[in-house]
């Protein structure tokens, strides 16, 4: 996005907080957030292009508060003050004519803050025109496949309190993969603010490297529990379990969390794992949708033990907790597992004789409150024997509780953590991302 | 809507073979409650514009969320960039005729319109179904949601196609959460939010609301001293809010042909079935008839035209075990040169059209519910999803059930918590055994379908009777 671009939808963004605070009744209380981005999203199959277009989208969601009830419209957002002004104005007024028939909200919580910030992460990214021969000229032998997703994403909020936050990032992800003759795949994410040419050339080369290994012929195991090192990536697919029914208070409170054990100390975790939420980044906003600024730091889980839960305000106010800046729905949003002590070049003697997962996919829980999750191995998963990579496998079906690999089963994680980027685009293109080491693990179930 | 944006295409000053404008306007409302108290009241509303443009072969797009004249002949500039910077690595060489001019409108049939009540007496009504979940101080949560959507799509071409089409559909979704000490169950009205359809508020009161209500509430309780789903091999037997699942997971996807050309490769995983398979697999058992049906009155999926202006027919991908055809647009299909449906569609203005499922219906036999238990000797019974996964080629499943009873001596016995089953796809579909009746076939869908890079969720419909399949393996939940 130009600069011009970006100034006018913040000064279009800020004169709606102004104008509502004008037109707003002595007993109304709102809030505003802004989601908006132009992205460049350009797909990738053998090598070759299969879609490429650019998406220009922006929409404001306002939540009007009067007599203990709230309501939220959701329209879009310009950055032209004329068409962004004829959408919010009928807005507030359906929102008025609305609460007085909606029941009350024993639980609504108002925006009360003095919070404000302002954050802008410029990027040096690929030229529209430069990003299909850039990304592709390193891959034209191989059989690539993939997106390319840049551009700026903005987050904004203000409310009828004064308080305002702007956070803008002007990014890329590249989210690839490289096929073998024989179906095996390697994984690989490349993100940043600066498009860097080497750095991008040595992922490739690095990639081809285990490409050669895929080449083995594939080993089917039968089912059973073997000692398994996940890689960094596997580790943060497994981490993000916990943003689905689990590290939520609400989950907790209401009988829907999977460390609901941990939650009563009947069970804890090993005294090697540790997870915070952990903004020093940067990478994602503080602030969430009341405001509200999140502590740069949060321990979660501390050498085992559930130290915090996230707890939003509404979530505090009614079950007489504390607030600690979760969002909404109480997820992750700068996970981070803290390292252990197993050296890289100690990984496959440590393992000796198992599986070495570089990737999961599409987990679930098989039975949440006992912790229980199945999902799938995938990409350049191998078969080591003595310390030394044997071959890929045929993927296997997992089925296994996060109380074992992360409780009595975890032998040790890595002492290097990797950066795991969000590469999700549903709605909006996501930010952030997870750090996290790889880790051992004892008796892995696989099931089929 | 339509002629305006006929004249946009007028106005564009690019050398363009073709070009596309597909505007979406969608108004939703979210209401849900939580034991009694409002969570959300909202409304939410988009307007946008994908415009695509055609040049030597190659598809440029490029959405924008003002229609502006200004903006929309901006975006066919950016479009036309798109397509033209990428000509020298595109894909395969597309024609006019993968976007055939087609003129002709849909509209969802509904009886009372969606602002048929007021936010107050929605909402009045979720906190009654609430109330009626609490059957018992045991339940210590109880949830009920409804949304509506009302979608107008505009399509034109500059082969003169212009293609109206009005959606109006219905979700609801209530549920009740049990529990005793540590134990802890959760029953819904069939799996989360499978209640969608197409239709007007008449949908929000279902036959038997009440009663159905009440049921759930007691079978939550139900389910804290049920015994444990047994680990063994039998015969089982799912119910349709269940068979839903299944053939979405294991026939719509794997047979998507976007996914058998690679292109979902990096995201959702490839498919085990090859382009050489169609008209050749045996997919499954004898009793197996699935079809592409967008043209079932009120299922969550039904349209008249898909998102490039291809006519939406009714046609069998499965026919008595055998594969047919593939789920595949017109580019899929001139691209792979298997035969497919009209499938390309995307989630709103914002994002490409590809290969999508619509509704897809396991044909009713004969069997009747009491003829299916009443045969079998030894089984399990499963109703209603909570847990889902597969792998990337579809292939390797694990689903499991919120509610299942024991079938003993051709009758359902004890009620089992926590079941699961796991097969592969291909054992599985031939071990179907027996195949319900249209009285016990029933429609469900959901609007979480996701796929696509960028990613795109979307509204699907799936309808299928009671079915059993052999030799399967059941398990129950950890500890």
């Amino acid at each position: 996005m130009k600069i011009e671009e970006l100034s006018a939808l913040e000064l279009s963004f800020n004169r709606l907080i102004e104008t509502l605070l004008i037109k707003k009744a002595e007993n109304e209380q709102f809030t505003v957030r802004l989601s908006s981005e132009r992205s460049q999203f350009t797909r990738f199959n053998h090598a070759k292009v299969r879609q490429t277009g650019c998406v220009a989208d922006g929409w404001i969601e306002l939540t009007l508060m009067a007599g203990q009830r709230s309501s939220v419209r959701q329209f879009p957002f310009t950055g032209n003050w004329e068409i962004d002004w004829q959408l919010a104005y009928p807005a507030l007024q359906e929102l008025r004519d609305e609460l007085i028939l909606l029941p009350i909200d024993s639980y609504l919580v108002l925006p009360s803050g003095t919070n404000t910030s302002r954050e802008g992460h410029s990027g040096n990214l690929l030229a529209e025109k430069a990003v299909v021969p850039s990304v592709l000229e390193q891959v034209a032998e191989l059989d690539f496949t993939g997106i390319y997703a840049g551009g700026i994403v903005i987050k904004a909020y203000g409310d009828s309190n004064g308080q305002k936050h702007w956070f803008a990032n002007d990014s890329f992800t590249l989210d690839y993969s490289l096929f073998s003759n024989s179906g095996q795949a390697v994984k690989g994410t490349f993100a940043g603010n600066d498009w860097d040419k080497s750095a991008y050339i040595a992922k490739i080369s690095e990639a081809k490297k285990q490409l050669e290994l895929l080449a083995r012929p594939v080993k089917e195991l039968p089912r059973g529990q073997y000692k398994t090192y996940f890689a960094p990536a596997a580790v943060a697919d497994l981490l993000l379990m916990l943003s689905w029914g689990a590290i939520s208070e609400a989950d907790i409170q209401q009988g829907n969390s999977a460390l609901a054990a941990l939650s009563r100390q009947e069970k804890q975790l090993s005294t090697a794992f540790s997870l915070k939420e952990n903004f020093q980044r940067g990478l994602v906003p503080r602030f969430n949708e009341l405001g509200e600024m999140a502590a740069p730091e949060l321990p979660v889980i501390e050498k085992g033990r559930l130290v915090n839960t996230l707890v939003n305000s509404r979530t505090a106010k009614e079950y007489q907790k504390i607030a600690n800046g979760a969002n909404g729905s109480e997820t992750l949003r700068a996970p981070e597992v803290s390292p252990g002590n197993l050296v890289f070049e100690q990984i496959l003697p440590k393992l000796d004789t198992g599986l070495y997962l570089s990737n999961l996919h599409y987990l679930n829980w098989s039975d949440r409150h006992t912790g229980r999750i199945t999902g799938m191995t995938r990409y350049a998963c191998f078969w080591v024997e003595n310390g030394e990579i044997i071959a890929p496998i045929e993927n296997l079906r997992f089925d296994e509780s996060l109380y074992r690999f992360w409780g009595e089963n975890l032998v040790d994680l890595t002492d290097f953590q990797e950066f795991i980027p969000e590469v999700g685009t549903y709605e909006s293109r996501q930010l952030g991302g997870s750090l996290v080491p790889g880790m051992l693990v004892e008796d892995f179930t696989y099931t089929l | 809507m339509l002629i305006t944006l006929t004249k946009a295409i007028a106005s564009f000053d690019i050398p363009a073979d073709w070009i596309g404008i597909r505007a979406v306007k969608e108004t939703s409302t979210t209401r849900s409650v939580r034991d009694g108290l409002p969570q959300v009241n909202g409304k939410s509303f988009t307007i946008g514009a994908m415009l695509e443009v055609l040049v030597n072969g190659c598809l440029g797009y490029a959405a924008t969320n003002s229609l502006e004249l200004s903006s929309l002949q901006a975006a066919a500039q950016t479009a036309y960039n798109q397509a033209l910077a990428a000509s020298e690595w595109w894909i395969h060489t597309f024609r006019e005729s993968e976007r055939p001019k087609v003129v002709g409108e849909y509209k969802s049939p509904f009886i009372e319109p969606l602002d048929a009540l007021s936010p107050g007496e929605i909402n009045d009504l979720l906190v009654r179904i609430c109330q009626t979940l609490k059957v018992d101080d045991k339940i210590v949560q109880t949830i009920a949601g409804a949304s509506t959507i009302e979608r107008e799509s505009w399509f034109v071409s500059s082969n003169g196609s212009e293609v109206y089409q009005k959606i109006l559909s219905i979700s609801t979704h209530y549920g009740a959460t049990a529990q005793d000490g540590k134990v802890v169950q959760q029953r819904s009205n069939n799996g989360s939010q499978a209640n969608c359809y197409q239709g007007g508020l008449e949908l929000l009161k279902q036959e038997n609301l009440w009663y159905r209500v009440r049921q759930i509430g007691e079978q939550a309780v139900e389910l804290l001293t049920a015994e444990e789903c047994p680990t063994t091999r039998t015969n089982l037997v799912l119910a349709p809010d269940q068979m839903m699942l299944q053939i979405h997971e294991s026939v719509g996807h794997p047979l998507e042909i976007d996914r058998i050309l690679g292109d979902e490769r990096n995201y959702a995983g490839g498919s085990f079935v090859n382009k050489s398979d169609f008209g050749n697999l045996v997919y499954g058992s004898p009793l197996m008839n699935i079809t592409f049906d967008p043209t079932v009155a009120g299922e969550f999926a039904s349209y008249g035209f898909d998102d490039t202006g291809a006519v939406a027919t009714r046609e069998y991908l499965v026919k008595e075990g055998v594969l047919q055809r593939g789920l595949g647009s017109l580019e899929s299909q001139a691209r792979a040169g298997v035969p497919g449906v009209a499938c390309a569609r995307a989630s709103s203005w914002n994002r490409p059209a590809i290969d999508r499922m619509g509704n897809l219906n396991l044909e009713p036999l004969n069997a009747t519910f009491e003829d299916i238990i009443g045969g079998i000797e030894h089984g399990v019974y499963m109703e209603s999803n909570r847990s889902w996964s597969i792998d990337d080629r579809r292939y390797k499943f694990q689903f499991g059930c919120e509610y299942a009873k024991l079938i003993e001596n051709g009758k359902l016995t004890k009620t089992l918590r926590n079941p699961n089953y796991r097969a592969t796809t291909p054992e599985f579909w031939h071990s179907l055994i027996q195949v319900g009746n249209a009285e016990n076939w029933q429609m469900y869908g959901t609007p979480y379908c996701g796929k696509g890079e960028p990613n795109q969720t979307i509204w699907v419909g799936h309808g299928s009777p009671v079915c059993v399949f052999a030799n399967v393996e059941v398990f129950g939940g950890g500890s």
